[in-house]
């Protein structure tokens, strides 16, 4: 019953206009005031901190082959670069480009960074990209469950659980049979645990965030006691052959991109395909647009005969599916299950799919992101650079923070999550 | 909503009857966490007997009963059937009362802090500096970095409050990276020469000088028994925060603005100040939670000596219905259930954890009061205002 046809003579003015706004908003002015003084704080601590080591830096990619960077003239480029860029920004913005500046000065300084760190050794870059895509893949269906749940209108908080009982429940059932049974079973029973979640939610208005704490708390507190109880007496129920990699036939081949991407585990390239079919079904299909409509305003929808309560039990399934298999990424990686394992990776998923704005591909570039800082640190702990891993660990945290206080652009969620639905 | 306005219902002239029966209201407060308790029991019950492995295939029925049965009497004995019981009781419990008390003091202002762990290290961390670069007289000592672990806490847990009210940035989120900042943080911290132990290739800090520790609560008694003062400490939060939110003008101005934000907008409050406030309150909770971990309990910070405390006390203020009294009642059950398990895991072979599978379910049955009531056919108890968050903002 969606009016999807004649949007175009509506009165609505097009999201996708052909000329841009003469004059900008506000909240644009604002933002690109914030860009500006983020260039140009990057430009200060490249010229301060990152100017001070001679030497080069050796990257060593695929095939033996790697090219080298000198540490002080990198550092030096950074900082006119992004003094340019801050200026450019402070004058005039760049309108539309502006995410695409953003991205590119971002790379500009983590390269930076990275020759500064390196400076004077070798390092395998594409270990650690690779690495990156890697941790990131549980963040990205952890993120993709989210954002399922979100923009039908339930917060969920429970994507840790979720995950922790994929996890524990694919090792356990992956011991005892085979690995993609335990998968299967792991994909089930979170989807029963997200739909206790909506039952409790939709049934009993009991408050969306305090039941995902709620089966937070307990699929924590059962997978501990029955690892406690079941698995420290039958160690073969947990031992779980891990997943090798599938290198993806003449795509792995592709110089820099092949052993990044297409050198994983099929996890990833699930993860990856998922972030794909979902933003095509969100905006694309029935499903998808009566799910942003029950998510933003739900009564509108019911006039239009779509069963709010319904769909939105039907997508809170699918979202727990979505973290169960997730979870189960960690008996592929890791082999067994220790007490906790996730260790709290789901409610980075949460701030993933805040920054990613609720959409697909900004939670995977969000996810990426995490990843990527996950294995710098894991990195940095090896070289010797004098700033203490802490610090890397730390920066996805505080930019978390930085971007939901709408430092560099507001994000919104959907507009009725949270609140109960009652079709009277 | 009917055109007519209702008369209010707490006029001081009411008839006697009236008042008798609001009065009888008042214990149904206690019977939904009684119900709560009752059901969080059994379904454990039926948890521990559906993971009695060996029992069920030996078809030892009898055995599988008379050993939850078992369990569940070594609980209460052995968190209060000794003094040693009851001071390891005492110790569990006032972490959970303190952190407890943080989440409710937010919960009343209709904000969620999550960052009771952060919270909790900062807080610990800022005491555990004073406490052993402070030689001095313990009357000062103490005090002083009660008071450090206090501010230490409040800023923290401020700093998501000022942001929630500057820019609308959700407390969800920004307490949870705050609680990951803190975390880092302090692994940092216990690694430089400044805190590290000396000789010590771990992250554990030097040690509280002695005249800096909280003192024991038992020093009367012979035998060495850890509970300290800090259960005082927790009692007083207790009193302060009922008699913030009962007696106080800035209590009721956070509950005004707790459960209507516009309205208390509208009666000239100002909303920015009362977020910060809040979380700030919160925060020093936690931070005073911290300062008794460090100081009472350990006596040395390490970079889990908050646990998962945060989380745990989110738990705990919904079971106390995020009132001063509920809050320590509610912290003192997990204490309860946390000293008693250790019991319990002598006397049977249920591990520790089936005490955070019990604790879930508690949470599960009194946050959801319908559910509870329909299980237990229940009609007339009021139901429990939980908390609501609604949407992101």
């Amino acid at each position: 019953m969606m009016a999807k046809t004649d949007v175009s003579t509506s009165e609505i003015p097009m999201p996708t206009t052909t000329h841009a706004p003469t004059e900008p908003t506000f909240e644009e002015r604002k933002r690109s005031r914030n860009l500006g003084i983020t260039y140009l704080i990057l430009a200060a601590v490249a010229a301060v901190f990152l100017s001070r080591r001679a030497g080069s830096a050796t990257f060593r990619l695929d095939g033996g082959r790697s090219f080298g960077l000198a540490a002080q003239p990198l550092a030096w480029f950074a900082v006119a670069s992004l003094a340019v860029l801050a200026g450019i920004q402070l004058w005039r913005g760049f309108g539309s480009w502006n995410n695409i500046v953003l991205a590119l000065g971002t790379v500009v300084m983590f390269m930076t960074f990275l020759t500064w760190a390196a400076a004077g050794r070798d390092f395998s870059l594409i270990g650690m990209l690779a690495a990156g895509v890697k941790f990131a893949t549980p963040l990205i269906f952890g993120a993709c469950a989210g954002i399922i749940c979100e923009k039908s209108g339930v917060i969920n908080i429970a994507i840790e659980g979720l995950l922790l009982n994929g996890a524990f429940t694919s090792t356990l059932v992956g011991s005892v049979s085979s690995f993609w049974v335990g998968v299967l079973v792991a994909t089930i029973t979170s989807a029963l645990f997200a739909l206790l979640l909506g039952w409790l939610a939709i049934r009993f208005k009991v408050d969306q965030v305090i039941v995902g704490f709620f089966i937070n708390f307990f699929v924590l507190g059962m997978t501990s006691f029955l690892s406690s109880r079941l698995l420290t007496e039958h160690q073969n129920w947990n031992d779980v052959p891990t997943l090798g990699v599938w290198k993806i036939p003449l795509l792995h081949k592709i110089p820099v991109i092949g052993p990044i991407f297409f050198e994983q585990t099929i996890f990833v390239y699930l993860a990856f395909a998922l972030v794909a079919v979902m933003t095509w079904f969100m905006y694309r299909t029935r499903w998808g647009l009566r799910t942003l409509a029950i998510g933003e305003h739900p009564k509108a929808a019911d006039t239009v005969g779509i069963n709010v309560n319904r769909l939105r039990y039907r997508n809170v399934m699918i979202g727990g599916a979505i973290a169960g298999f997730g979870g189960s990424w960690w008996s592929a990686d890791v082999g067994r299950f220790n007490e906790n394992i996730t260790s709290g990776k789901g409610f980075i998923a949460l701030a993933v799919v805040i920054i990613g704005r609720w959409q697909p591909v900004g939670a995977l570039i969000a996810a990426l992101v995490f990843g990527l800082s996950d294995a710098v640190a894991d990195k940095l702990s090896l070289l010797d650079t004098g700033i203490p891993g802490e610090f890397i660990s730390m920066t996805p945290y505080l930019a978390t923070i930085i971007v939901v206080c709408g430092f560099v652009g507001r994000s919104r969620g959907p507009a009725a999550a949270g609140k109960p639905y009652d079709s009277q | 909503m009917t055109a007519t306005i209702a008369p209010p219902t707490d006029q001081p002239d009411k008839p006697r009857l009236n008042r008798f029966v609001d009065r009888l209201d008042l214990i149904s407060p206690l019977l939904l966490p009684a119900f709560a308790i009752l059901s969080a029991l059994i379904v454990g019950a039926v948890i521990i007997a559906l993971t009695d492995i060996d029992r069920l295939t030996s078809g030892d029925i009898g055995g599988i009963f008379a050993n939850i049965g078992k369990a569940y009497v070594a609980i209460p004995r052995g968190a209060l059937g000794s003094v040693d019981g009851i001071s390891e009781t005492l110790v569990a419990t006032t972490p959970y009362v303190l952190a407890g008390l943080a989440v409710a003091a937010a919960f009343r202002a209709g904000l969620f802090n999550i960052g009771g762990t952060g919270q909790m290290l900062v807080g610990g961390i800022a005491s555990v500096w004073i406490g052993f670069t402070m030689n001095g007289p313990g009357i000062i000592q103490i005090p002083l970095a009660i008071l450090a672990g206090i501010v230490a806490g409040a800023i923290w847990g401020g700093i998501s409050g000022l942001l929630k009210a500057r820019t609308g940035a959700h407390e969800v989120i920004t307490t949870i990276m705050l609680n990951y900042i803190a975390a880092f943080l302090i692994l940092w911290l216990l690694k430089t020469r400044r805190f590290q132990r000396p000789g010590s290739a771990n992250p554990i800090s030097r040690d509280v000088t002695k005249e800096g520790r909280l003192p024991k609560l038992f020093f009367f008694l012979d035998g060495d028994y850890r509970a300290h003062i800090g259960f005082l400490l927790a009692i007083a939060a207790t009193v302060l925060m009922w008699w913030l939110f009962k007696k106080a003008k800035l209590g009721f101005e956070l509950r005004a603005f707790g459960s209507n934000p516009d309205a208390a907008r509208y009666a000239g409050m100002r909303a920015a100040l009362l977020t910060t406030v809040a979380m700030a309150i919160s925060g020093g909770f936690a931070g005073l939670a911290g300062a008794s971990q460090i100081l009472g309990t350990q006596g040395y910070a390490t970079t889990s000596f908050a646990g998962q405390m945060g989380f745990d006390a989110i738990a705990v203020a919904l079971l106390g219905r995020s009132t001063a009294s509920g809050t320590f009642f509610a912290g003192l059950l997990f204490g309860v259930l946390d000293s008693g398990a250790r019991q319990m895991q002598l006397d049977t072979d249920i591990p520790l954890d089936v005490v955070l599978v019990l604790r879930a379910l508690i949470v599960l049955f009194i946050a959801a009061p319908e559910l509870t009531k329909l299980i237990w056919r229940l009609r007339n108890v009021q139901s429990a205002d939980t908390p609501t968050f609604q949407g992101w903002g």
